[in-house]
């Protein structure tokens, strides 16, 4: 039973960060129908900004609760600006363009912030500080740490603020508007780009969020770092039903949960069934992915709506 | 969206080719480019040869090296290269080989299996390298040992272990032990000397390296009475291994076999802290690093790893290299700056026996390497290309790495 819920608490941290990053994805898919490949690299220079932002703070050796907060902060408004550059530099002049121009520029962009940050941050890992004193914390017969429960805790805030921020402020309402339908939104006097620049900064700096999440539990980042885990919170946007915030927030965890399972059921299968299930975690994921796209294509929580041609 | 369909299929000619009175220009333009390509294609195959024709040729010899100075496992290429460089200075130092001096070309793989294959194949066909030294990581050691082989280039790897790597072909070297004797003495060490009964298994499954040294472990360890209660795995890259140890945890073992490197070792340790697991870990070389502590700090305290060689040793011929290596790189040697060392002493040793400096020549010496005396041990060449050698265990206690027991071969 511990063991039990020593699995569901990690699977939740985990997918608690897949979900702010799954968040990103969706909500440009659902204002432009784009899928941003580059959001898992903002993820990442995200991670890089907060290591940069602790050490200049000199928390490495002198940690602290309110210099974390900063950290993450710095790493947010870095991630903003790059999320708005990224929209209007490569994304706006192809507004009217194909969708698949869109798509084939997130790729670029993305491999453009990969390679880049290798030459930047250099190909080796580093390694993030311990931004605030760690502590282990005992619930029961479950481990943790504190680390993991700030994690969820902020990872839940920051999903909560959005789910205002979409449903409850004006902004919300015009983004919602423009996803509905683009072009009536900006006869009805909504200024597009500028609610469509907004909700790339929004997703960028929940992708900076997630990285500084990320850089805390899971140390090593390198530049390549985002690929992963974009990839799985992509799968969780689309589980979830694209263009569906509260959507993507339930794929994260089921994704998160359904990895960490699969190692959980592990010595079972391999005793009854021969598999070992553990190692295929990754290939499980992505085979929901594939399930998803031929029998329910709209997701979880979307709504399937027929495609006029 | 109404420009779409006009923009992606029709395209309207190109203003330049599109005009009747263009078409001369245009075949010129493609005539001179035709003829450009070809110079250049040509220079690039001549001027190679022409400037240093064979790796023997001229007054120097070209001595190719490839290892991982970036990428995830940075720390394995570049105190190799250390290794390496220190011996070619003193080779150099020393008057060369047959009158000849030794220049060092080296080529990064970025920790990458298949990025190993290309530059191996560069620092054949373009850089006309005599001998390769390299890898560290079997898996890369296993993607580039085909490229030499074909082209009749020895390789001696410093320290890859998987049995696999030197069956590769004749031309193919290592000076380190093998991962059959390397699992049997850890298995042999934690079920003797620990007193454990129940090990569980962490092994990376996209790693050669781990997955063979997982198995010589678990064979080792039932034969003697042993149970593996669990046996988890993991891909490189992975960042969490919460779920595995969780499964582990629930299975009760003694001590955790990790047969990684060191990056993950760290982590994997930290993580198996967290969730409460006390018991010792246990590893291979893989965990061998200058930073290994670094990353895995106080998680790793009571831990042990087997490696290759004890730089606290007493022998002259290991004081002198420890000391010579200080002083250049101003930290300790590792034991894979020791192996990167020895392999290239026994190349160029290997050299000086033969009778003319081609591929064929040095590999018939090297393989009748006797009684080498290697900072990392004596060294004989087997019928298979592998040295038998002894093997230390090393403890991490009180943040410091120390000799725990030495293990001579079986």
């Amino acid at each position: 039973m511990t063991t039990f819920l020593q699995h569901l608490l990690n699977g939740i941290a985990t997918g608690s960060i897949y979900a702010l990053l799954a968040l990103g994805y969706t909500m440009v898919y659902g204002v432009l129908k784009l899928i941003n490949f580059a959001h898992s690299d903002v993820f990442m220079i995200g991670a890089f900004s907060g290591y940069y932002a602790a050490h200049a703070l000199g928390l490495a050796s002198n940690p602290s609760l309110p210099g974390a907060l900063a950290v993450m902060v710095c790493s947010m408004a870095v991630c903003g600006t790059l999320g708005f550059l990224n929209e209007r530099i490569a994304y706006r002049p192809l507004r009217g363009a194909p969708r698949i121009t869109s798509l084939i520029t997130a790729i670029g962009v993305s491999l453009l912030l990969e390679y880049g940050g290798q030459m930047v941050f250099g190909p080796d890992p580093k390694f993030f500080p311990q931004v605030f004193p760690k502590s282990n914390v005992q619930l029961g017969g479950v481990n943790t740490t504190n680390y993991q429960l700030i994690v969820v805790a902020v990872a839940l805030a920051l999903m909560a603020g959005l789910q205002w921020i979409v449903y409850r402020t004006r902004f919300g309402k015009a983004m919602r508007a423009v996803s509905h339908n683009f072009e009536m939104a900006s006869l009805m006097g909504i200024p597009t780009d500028r609610v469509i620049s907004t909700t790339f900064v929004l997703g960028s700096t929940l992708a900076a969020a997630a990285g500084c999440l990320y850089g805390l539990v899971y140390p090593k980042i390198d530049p390549l770092m985002g690929v992963f885990p974009g990839l799985k919170a992509f799968v969780a946007a689309v589980l979830g039903g694209i263009g569906n915030v509260p959507g993507a927030m339930l794929g994260g965890m089921v994704i998160g949960l359904i990895e960490e399972y699969a190692v959980a059921v592990d010595p079972w299968a391999w005793q009854t069934l021969a598999v070992h299930v553990g190692r295929f975690k990754d290939a499980i994921v992505f085979g929901i992915l594939v399930a998803i796209l031929i029998f329910r294509p709209s997701g979880l929580l979307g709504r399937y709506e027929p495609e006029k041609v | 969206m109404s420009k779409t369909e006009t923009g992606l299929i029709v395209r309207p000619p190109h203003p330049v080719f599109s005009g009747v009175g263009r078409a001369g220009f245009r075949a010129s333009l493609v005539a001179s480019f035709s003829i450009l390509s070809a110079v250049i294609l040509l220079l690039m195959v001549l001027l190679p040869a022409a400037s240093c024709g064979y790796g023997a040729g001229g007054d120097e010899i070209v001595v190719g090296e490839f290892g991982s100075l970036t990428g995830d496992t940075a720390d394995f290429g570049k105190v190799t290269h250390n290794g390496i460089e220190l011996a070619i200075e003193e080779i150099n130092a020393s008057g060369g080989v047959k009158g000849k001096r030794l220049r060092l070309k080296t080529e990064d793989d970025q920790s990458r299996a298949e990025e190993a294959a290309t530059v191996v194949t560069k620092l054949i066909n373009q850089d006309k390298v005599i001998a390769l030294l390299g890898e560290v990581a079997s898996s890369r050691s296993l993607a580039a040992a085909p490229k030499a082989q074909d082209a009749k280039v020895p390789m001696i790897s410093p320290s890859s272990t998987n049995p696999a790597v030197t069956l590769k072909g004749d031309y193919i070297f290592r000076v380190c032990f093998l991962d059959d004797f390397q699992g049997h003495c850890i298995a042999r060490f934690a079920h003797d000397t620990l007193g454990t009964g129940r090990a569980a298994i962490l092994r990376d499954i996209r790693n050669d390296y781990s997955v063979g040294l997982a198995n010589f472990f678990a064979e080792e360890f039932q034969r003697r009475g042993g149970a593996v209660v669990s046996d988890q795995s993991y891909s490189a890259g992975d960042a969490d291994f919460k779920a595995q140890l969780t499964a582990i945890r629930s299975s009760n073992p003694d001590v955790i076999m990790i047969p990684g490197y060191y990056n993950d070792v760290g982590q994997i340790a930290i993580q198996a802290r967290d969730l409460g697991i006390t018991v010792p870990l246990i590893g291979g070389d893989g965990w061998e690093s200058p930073n290994l502590l670094a990353i895995g700090g106080k998680a790793l305290e009571g831990c042990y790893y087997s490696n290759h060689f004890d730089p606290s040793s007493l022998e002259p011929v290991v004081a002198n290299f420890v000391k010579k290596y200080s002083e250049k790189y101003g930290q300790a040697p590792g034991a894979l700056a020791a192996l990167g060392y020895d392999a290239t002493k026994l190349l160029t040793d290997a050299m000086n026996r033969a009778p003319e400096l081609t591929g064929p020549a040095i590999r018939d010496q090297l393989a009748g390497t006797k009684g080498y005396p290697g900072v990392s041990g004596t060294i004989t060449m087997d019928q298979n290309r592998n040295p038998v050698k002894p093997l230390v265990v090393l403890q991490i206690k009180d943040g410091k790495i120390s000799l725990r027991e030495t293990i001579p071969p079986s």
